[in-house]
């Protein structure tokens, strides 16, 4: 049997959209596919050394359970709902809600970023960076992890054009 | 049942468990069992995805106390 092959597009620069692609890129690996990833846009915030950019915002994301990771069970049931307008205006509210989402990960037995993104480079999934992007967006070829191919969009349709998945996320 | 090589993936979630499998799976030679114990109970269906796709064999699948066991045979 051929070997399959998964193209992915990455697109968001957030915590929360950090974990689909290294989660589909490393599971797909794992069971046998060759998979590439396509870094563009704020999705090259997901292949920088620093993560630390990486955060969740529950501002405007209504689909977003707001629980406390900590406390007696009835207190973490509690679902937090604090309107946008007050979100907006207290100073650090993404940092905090980033903070707690770390920790509700880390209770739930769930990867970290950094984790998933190094068990996607051992399985030889390979990293593409959008060349336009970085340069638009002021970014530095030092900025990013090693063992990453800095191209353009033709040549991720090279792969794309042939693989089985191909995905924007 | 007999095996070579167990792994605790006991407390991990998605897809953590068939990530380390596979992992130690690439550690075993071909024939060798290796036994799995998870707590996510989506392992259930993913290790059986994971036998078809890959061609392991899944020898065994069972539950007991919220705890999953499986046993797969290296292709």
């Amino acid at each position: 049997m051929e070997e399959k092959k998964l193209a992915i597009i990455a697109t968001k620069g957030t915590l929360d959209w950090a974990y689909p692609p290294f989660i589909l890129a490393s599971t797909a690996a794992a069971l046998g596919y060759e998979t590439q990833i396509f870094f563009t846009f704020y999705g090259l915030q997901l292949v920088r050394k620093d993560l630390g950019a990486l955060k969740v915002s529950p501002i405007a994301n209504p689909g977003m359970p707001m629980k406390m990771p900590f406390g007696p069970k009835w207190f973490r049931g509690i679902n937090w709902n604090i309107p946008n307008a007050l979100q907006c205006i207290i100073p650090g509210y993404e940092s905090v809600a980033t903070a707690l989402m770390k920790q509700t990960i880390a209770n739930n037995g769930v990867a970290t970023i950094p984790e998933l993104r190094e068990l996607c480079q051992e399985a030889e999934v390979k990293f593409l960076a959008c060349q336009m992007t970085v340069e638009l967006f002021g970014f530095d070829h030092a900025d990013f992890i090693d063992g990453i191919d800095y191209v353009g969009a033709a040549t991720f349709f090279e792969f794309a054009g042939d693989s089985d998945i191909c995905l924007f996320i | 049942m007999n095996f070579d090589k167990e792994l605790d993936a006991r407390g991990l979630n998605c897809p953590l468990p068939i990530l380390r499998s596979k992992k130690t799976l690439n550690e075993m030679t071909s024939g060798q069992v290796l036994k799995i114990i998870a707590t996510d109970p989506g392992s259930v269906k993913d290790f059986a995805a994971f036998a078809k796709q890959t061609g392991n064999e899944l020898l065994s699948s069972a539950e007991a106390g919220g705890e999953y066991t499986f046993f797969i045979k290296k292709k």
